[in-house]
C-alpha cells in the first residue's frame, strides 16, 4: 500500500505541475495567475514529500516486493543504511532530486512577496515546466516503486562502499545545491519574459543562490572528505567526472553569487548574470546527466541502455536550449548597467567571473572530451589529475591572488591608493616563499605559489575588517570575510598536503617497527573481528610520535551482502595533521602496510566548512537586515 | 577610465568572448598531450605506443602470472586480451577486486618492454568489464558473472 500511495503522490504532482504551468502560461489569467499558482506549488511540494516519505518507509521495512528495494537493500543491514539506503540508488536519488526541485518551486511561492506578480508567475511557470519534465523522467524510465512479484527472500544488499554515515549526509546536501539553483534559473527566465532584469530581481535571487552555494560547498566538502577515508587512497579529490559533475555548479554558482551581488548593489552586469544563472542550473542538469545516464562508464553502455540516457539528454536539450535561446531573444532588451571604471569593485568582480567562467569551461572541456572522442572515433581515452592539475590549478592560484586586492577596491570607482592595505600580505607572501624556497627546495612550483598564496591570503582577507567599527560591520561584510578566509586556510591545506605528505609502503610481520614522517608506528597484531553484516581482519597499530602515542585499527574488511572486501582505513588526527594508514594483503607471515603522514591536510575540509558558514552569516545578516527595513518601513508608515 | 555605458557593455561582452575562446585553446593545449588513451596489449605489441606516455592499459590478468616479489609490496603479472600479453610491474596495494582471470585497467608508462603500473583502477562494481577488449574475453566474462 505505502508503494502505491507514494506512487499516487508523485502522479498527483505531475498533474498539478501541469497545471501550474498552464495557470501561468495563459494570458486570460495573468491577473490571478501568481493567487492560483501559490497554492498549486505547495501541494505539489507536499505531495513529492509525502512520495519520498513513503520510499523511506518501503526502504526502512526492506519491503521486499518493491522491485528498487529488493535490488539495493538487504534485512540485516543497520538501520541507519535502510533509510539513506532509499538514496543510495539511481531511482531514488532521482525522486530526491524531483522532492527538492518541487520543495524549491513551493519555498519560491511561499517566500516571494515583494516581487513583481508577473515575474514571479513567469518564474513559477518555468518552475512548474522543469518539475514536469523530471516527473515525467522518473514515471517513464525510472519508476521508484515498481512492484516485484514473487517478492525474493532476501534483498541483494548496498554496496559496502556506500554503507558509510556519509551516505545520510552527501548526497542530500548536494541536491539541495544542485537543485535550489534552479529556482535561480527560474527567477531568471521570468525576468527576461517579462523584460525586468534588475536590482530587485537580483534581491530576490540573491538569498537562493547564497543558499544553494552553501549546500553546495558542504555536499562537496563532505563528499571530498568522503572519499578521502572510504577508499584508502589517500587522495582527496580525483578529478573523476563525478566530482566534476559537482564542482562545475559550484563554479558557476560562485560566479553568479559574486555578479548577483552587483546587480543587487550597483545594478550593473545585468546580462551576464541572466547567463549565468541559466548556466549554473544548466550545470546542475549536466551534472545529473553524466552520473545519472550510464554514460561515463562508457558511451556504448549508454547506447545499450538508452532510455534513461536519453531521455535526461532531451530535458536537458529542451530546458538549456529554450532557456539559452530566450537568453538571446531577450538580452538586447535587457537596460544598460551602471557604469563602473575599470579599477573599482565591480572591474575586481568582472575578473573574478571570468576566471571562474574559464576555469568551469576548461573542466567542462576535459570531462566531456573522452565522451566526444568516443562518440566520434570509438577511441577511449581518459582525461585525470594531470590535465586538470595543469590547466585549473594555475588559474585557481591567479583568482586567490585576485581575492587579496579585490575586496578592498570600492565600488564604482576606486582612486585612493591600496598600498598600505596590501603591504601585510605582500610581506607574508613573500616570506613564505623565501622560507619554502630554503626550507623545501624539492617542491613544486605550484605548491610552493600555492603555500605562499594561501599564507598572504590570510591577512588579505581580515583586511576589510581592518579601520572600521567591528560591532558596526555588517554580517554581510563578516560572511564574507571569513568566507574569502576559509579560501586561504583550504588552499594551504592543499598545497601542504600535495608537497610536505610522507608514505610508507612496506611488507611487515607483527612486533616490526616502522618510520613514516615523525612518527614511529609498532605493528602489534593482526586479529579478526566482525560486525553486524561484516567480518574482517585488524591490525593494531601503535603510533608514537614526541610525547603523545596513538592507537590506529585499521580494517581489510569483508561484507556478507554483497560479498565485497573493502578496506577500513584508520586515522589518526593532530593539529597539525592526520596520520593515515591502511592494511593491504596478506603475503606469507607479512602484511601489507601503508602509511601517509600528511601534514595539515585537515585545512582543506576546515576551509570548505568556514567558506560556508561565511555563506551562512551572510545570508542571515541579509535576512535580519531586511526584516528590521521592513519593520522600519511599516514604523514610518504607521 | 569611464566608458560611456554602451560602450562598456561591449568591452564586458568581448571580454566575456576572449575568456572564453581563451579557455578552449587552454583546454586543447592541455589535452594534446595530457589526455591518457587507452591501449590494449596488442597496441603496445604492434608499437603504436611511445614510450613514456600517461596510458590506461586494459585487459585480463593472466592466469598463472601473478607473482610477489620479494619486498612484499610489488607485484608482477602479465595482462593480456587474449591475442598478446604484456609485462606489468605495480608497487602498493591493489583493490581487492584485482586477481587472475579478472579484468584489469593499469594506469602507468610503457618503460621497455614493461608497464610500469602507478595505479590500478578499482571499478566500484564487480560486473565491471574493461572496455575494448576482445569480444570473446567480454562474452566469456559476461557469462561467468550471470552464473555467479
Amino acid at each position: 500500500m505505502i508503494a502505491e500511495t507514494g506512487l499516487a503522490a508523485l502522479y498527483l504532482a505531475a498533474a498539478l505541475a501541469l497545471l501550474q504551468l498552464a495557470v501561468t502560461a495563459i494570458p486570460a489569467l495573468a491577473d490571478k495567475a501568481v493567487a492560483t499558482a501559490r497554492p498549486i506549488a505547495l501541494a505539489q511540494g507536499l505531495l513529492t514529500c509525502i512520495s519520498f516519505l513513503c520510499l523511506v518507509l518501503v526502504f526502512i521495512r526492506t519491503d521486499l516486493s518493491v522491485t528498487l528495494v529488493a535490488a539495493n537493500s538487504h534485512s540485516a543491514k543497520p538501520f541507519i543504511y535502510r533509510f539513506a539506503g532509499a538514496w543510495g540508488n539511481h531511482e531514488g536519488s532521482m525522486l530526491l532530486w524531483v522532492t527538492v526541485l518541487a520543495l524549491s518551486g513551493a519555498l519560491l511561492a511561499l517566500l516571494s512577496r515583494r516581487m513583481p506578480e508577473r515575474m514571479l508567475s513567469a518564474a513559477l511557470g518555468a518552475q512548474a515546466a522543469l518539475a514536469l519534465g523530471f516527473y515525467a523522467f522518473l514515471l517513464i524510465a525510472s519508476n521508484p516503486f515498481a512492484r516485484l512479484n514473487p517478492a525474493p527472500a532476501e534483498g541483494q544488499g548496498l554496496n559496502p562502499l556506500l554503507q558509510d554515515p556519509g551516505l545520510a549526509f552527501h548526497p542530500p546536501t548536494l541536491y539541495l545545491g544542485y537543485v535550489g539553483l534552479s529556482v535561480a534559473f527560474s527567477l531568471a527566465v521570468g525576468a527576461l519574459i517579462t523584460r525586468d532584469v534588475g536590482p530587485v530581481l537580483a534581491r530576490a535571487m540573491r538569498p537562493w543562490v547564497l543558499g544553494s552555494w552553501i549546500f553546495l560547498t558542504l555536499g562537496i566538502v563532505a563528499g571530498s572528505y568522503w572519499a578521502y577515508y572510504e577508499l584508502g587512497w589517500g587522495g582527496w579529490w580525483f578529478w573523476d567526472p563525478v566530482e566534476n559533475a559537482s564542482l562545475m555548479p559550484w563554479l558557476a554558482a560562485t560566479a553568479l553569487l559574486h555578479s548577483v551581488s552587483v546587480l543587487a548593489v550597483r545594478g550593473g552586469l545585468r546580462t551576464w548574470t541572466m547567463m549565468l544563472a541559466v548556466v549554473a542550473f544548466s550545470m546542475s542538469m549536466v551534472g545529473t546527466f553524466l552520473v545519472r545516464s550510464g554514460i561515463l562508464t562508457s558511451v556504448h553502455a549508454f547506447a545499450v541502455d538508452p532510455t534513461r540516457g536519453t531521455f535526461i539528454l532531451a530535458l536537458l536539450l529542451l530546458y538549456v536550449g529554450g532557456a539559452l535561446a530566450l537568453f538571446v531573444w531577450r538580452a538586447p532588451a535587457v537596460g544598460e548597467g551602471a557604469r563602473f571604471a575599470l579599477v573599482s569593485r565591480e572591474g575586481a568582480l568582472v575578473i573574478n567571473n571570468l576566471l571562474l567562467s574559464v576555469i568551469l569551461a576548461v573542466v567542462f572541456l576535459g570531462t566531456l572530451y573522452p565522451l566526444m572522442v568516443e562518440a566520434a572515433t570509438g577511441e577511449k581515452l581518459s582525461v585525470g589529475p594531470p590535465y586538470f592539475n595543469a590547466v585549473a590549478g594555475p588559474l585557481g592560484l591567479l583568482l586567490v591572488l585576485l581575492l587579496v586586492v579585490g575586496p578592498l577596491l570600492r565600488w564604482r570607482r576606486h582612486d585612493a591608493p591600496i598600498t598600505r592595505k596590501v603591504v601585510p600580505a605582500v610581506l607574508v607572501g613573500l616570506a613564505t616563499l623565501v622560507a619554502t624556497v630554503i626550507l623545501a627546495p624539492d617542491i613544486s612550483l605550484m605548491t610552493r605559489v600555492g603555500l605562499a598564496a594561501g599564507m598572504a591570503l590570510i591577512p588579505a582577507s581580515l583586511m576589510p575588517l581592518f579601520g572600521r567599527s567591528l560591532r558596526r560591520t555588517p554580517l554581510a561584510t563578516w560572511g564574507m570575510v571569513l568566507a574569502h578566509l576559509g579560501v586561504a586556510i583550504s588552499v594551504l591545506g592543499m598545497a601542504s598536503d600535495a608537497a610536505f605528505t610522507r608514505e610508507r609502503l612496506a611488507a611487515a610481520r607483527p612486533g616490526e617497527r616502522l618510520e613514516v614522517g615523525p612518527w614511529l608506528i609498532d605493528f602489534v597484531s593482526v586479529t579478526p573481528v566482525a560486525g553486524p553484516n561484516w567480518t574482517a581482519l585488524e591490525a593494531r597499530l601503535r603510533a608514537s610520535q614526541g610525547g603523545g602515542t596513538k592507537e590506529l585499527h585499521p580494517q581489510a574488511r569483508v561484507f556478507t551482502s554483497p560479498l565485497t572486501e573493502t578496506s577500513e582505513v584508520a586515522i589518526a588526527t593532530t593539529w597539525n595533521g592526520q596520520l593515515y594508514t591502511v592494511l593491504g594483503r596478506q603475503t606469507g607471515d607479512r602484511w601489507q602496510l601503508r602509511l601517509w603522514w600528511k601534514p595539515f591536510v585537515t585545512f582543506i575540509w576546515f576551509g570548505g566548512v568556514l567558506v560556508a558558514l561565511g555563506g551562512l552569516i551572510a545570508l542571515a545578516g541579509r535576512g535580519w537586515t531586511n526584516r528590521r527595513n521592513r519593520r522600519r518601513l511599516q514604523e514610518a508608515e504607521l | 577610465m569611464s566608458l560611456k555605458p554602451k560602450h562598456q557593455r561591449l568591452v564586458l561582452a568581448l571580454s566575456a568572448l576572449v575568456a572564453l575562446i581563451g579557455a578552449v585553446l587552454l583546454a586543447m593545449w592541455g589535452l594534446r598531450d595530457r589526455a591518457a588513451y587507452f591501449v590494449t596489449p596488442t597496441d603496445i605489441a604492434s608499437g603504436t605506443v611511445e614510450e613514456g606516455d600517461a596510458l590506461r592499459l586494459g585487459g585480463m590478468v593472466q592466469q598463472g602470472s601473478l607473482k610477489q616479489l620479494p619486498d612484499g609490496v610489488t607485484l608482477r603479472f602479465i595482462v593480456t586480451d587474449g591475442k598478446e600479453q604484456v609485462e606489468t610491474r605495480f608497487r602498493g596495494i591493489p583493490p581487492s577486486l584485482f586477481k587472475e582471470g579478472s579484468g584489469v585497467v593499469a594506469e602507468g608508462r610503457l618503460r621497455g618492454r614493461t608497464f610500469e603500473a602507478d595505479n590500478i583502477l578499482a571499478k566500484h562494481d564487480e560486473r565491471y568489464m574493461p572496455p575494448q577488449l576482445g569480444n570473446s574475453v567480454a562474452e566469456h566474462a559476461a557469462g561467468q558473472t550471470v552464473e555467479k
